[in-house]
């Protein structure tokens, strides 16, 4: 349900930005803090484009790491969903620099139309 | 996302400004940069694709979510409204500690959606403070544009604090900024101590972390320690308070923290 209507989203701004041409793929971002899932996005991709524009359209999906920034020790991090100290020094309250995106970053248009 | 409610109101409806954004954006793109799109399908292997160009976007899936949030919250700040958004499985306890707020802080005012029925809103309003239902039908969670729709109908007259009940759903919720100032998260000792890390998301962003129904805690063999320690993990930035509607266990702290 969610990931439809989010998905809905995007293409509807993909069609937006192709000014009519066909779609022929679509870069989104996605991070771990969205909430989202990739594979939902996926399906909700595959059942709402028969009959529009993006038809035929590639989804490339970049799933994005979750990046913080220690404030104590200043170093920058990944780290999975759910552990968020900082490796270096423990801290807890590390700022969010990162995965929490959800975004239609660009489109691919025939060159020509 | 609602985009044919209907209500044509211009100041809850910025549709076409976004729209114009978009279109903007692609529009100077390609005369600024007009002949360095990278050419993606135009390489070696010679066959099939027809050569392509690329149209940069760059727009978050809730950037209309977050354009009614941002409205929102300068709606509140001009009324004068400490808003809090309540997230939770369904069942936690969000209603009935809503229910004791309303009778025991005067001020405040609720907003509580569900997926149907009128019941909830009921429940608060016999508190006699004001209450609106928002039934979202299938949606699993608010989004800014209901709450907006919401607001016109409550009576808020001396009042300082709103409550959101969100949906009950830990999933959702989460991605949705209402324009709230504060979330609070509640978990019950009922569900389980891990259940903050299966759902990471809705709770690294909380304010507050209630543990709900301690009065519960025995009988179900809560494990209060393993609770405390998941929930700093997931959210390190969180206040946890323990509380049981029932029993008014840590509700003077409750009521403290909703001052702070
Ligand atoms: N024992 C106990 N039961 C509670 C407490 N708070 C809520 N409940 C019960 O839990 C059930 C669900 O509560 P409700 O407030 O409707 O949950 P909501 O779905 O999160 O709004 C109801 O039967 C409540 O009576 C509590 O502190 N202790
Ligand atoms: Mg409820
Ligand atoms: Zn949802
Ligand atoms: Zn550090």
């Amino acid at each position: 349900m969610h990931e439809l209507s989010l998905m809905s989203q995007l293409l509807a701004d993909a069609t937006a930005a192709a000014e009519g041409a066909p779609i022929h793929a679509l870069k989104v971002r996605v991070g771990p803090l969205s909430g989202v899932v990739p594979e939902a996005l996926r399906f909700a991709f595959e059942s709402l484009i028969p009959g529009t524009p993006a038809a035929n359209a590639r989804l490339d999906l970049e799933e994005t790491p979750l990046r913080f920034h220690c404030l104590r020790c200043h170093a920058d991090y990944a780290t999975p969903l759910g552990l968020y100290n900082c490796p270096q020094c423990g801290a807890t309250d590390s700022e969010l620099r990162g995965g929490n995106e959800l975004e239609l970053i660009s489109i691919e248009v025939p060159d020509h139309v | 996302m609602c985009d044919t409610c209907g209500c044509g109101d211009p100041h809850l409806h910025p549709h076409d400004h976004a729209h114009d954004h978009a279109h903007d954006h692609t529009h100077h793109h390609e005369h600024g940069h007009g002949h360095s799109h990278d050419h993606v399908h135009d390489h070696a292997h010679g066959h099939a694709h027809p050569p392509a160009r690329t149209i940069e976007v760059q727009k978050p899936a809730l950037a209309l979510n977050q354009r009614y949030a941002d409205q929102n919250r300068g709606w509140f700040r001009a009324k004068g409204l400490t808003v809090f958004n309540l997230l939770s499985s369904p069942g936690s306890g969000k209603t009935t500690l809503l229910e004791h707020t309303l009778r025991a802080v005067p001020g405040c005012a609720a907003v509580v959606g569900d997926l149907q029925t009128e019941n909830d809103a009921n429940r608060l309003r016999a508190t006699g403070a004001p209450a609106v239902q928002i039934t979202t039908g299938a949606t699993c969670h608010l989004d800014a544009h209901m709450v907006a729709h919401a607001l016109p109908k409550l009576n808020l007259d001396g009042v300082t604090r709103l409550f959101i009940e969100n949906v009950g759903n830990l999933v959702c919720p989460a991605s949705y900024d209402l324009g709230e100032n504060r979330r609070v998260v509640l978990l019950s000792v009922t569900e389980g101590e891990d259940k903050p890390q299966k759902y990471p998301v809705i709770f690294h962003n909380a304010d507050l972390v209630l543990i709900t129904k301690c009065d519960l805690a025995e009988a179900v063999g809560f494990d209060r320690d393993k609770a405390l320690t998941i929930i700093r993990q997931v959210a390190p930035r969180a206040q946890i308070l323990e509380v049981s509607a029932r029993t008014g266990q840590g509700m003077a702290e409750w009521q403290a923290w909703l001052s702070s």
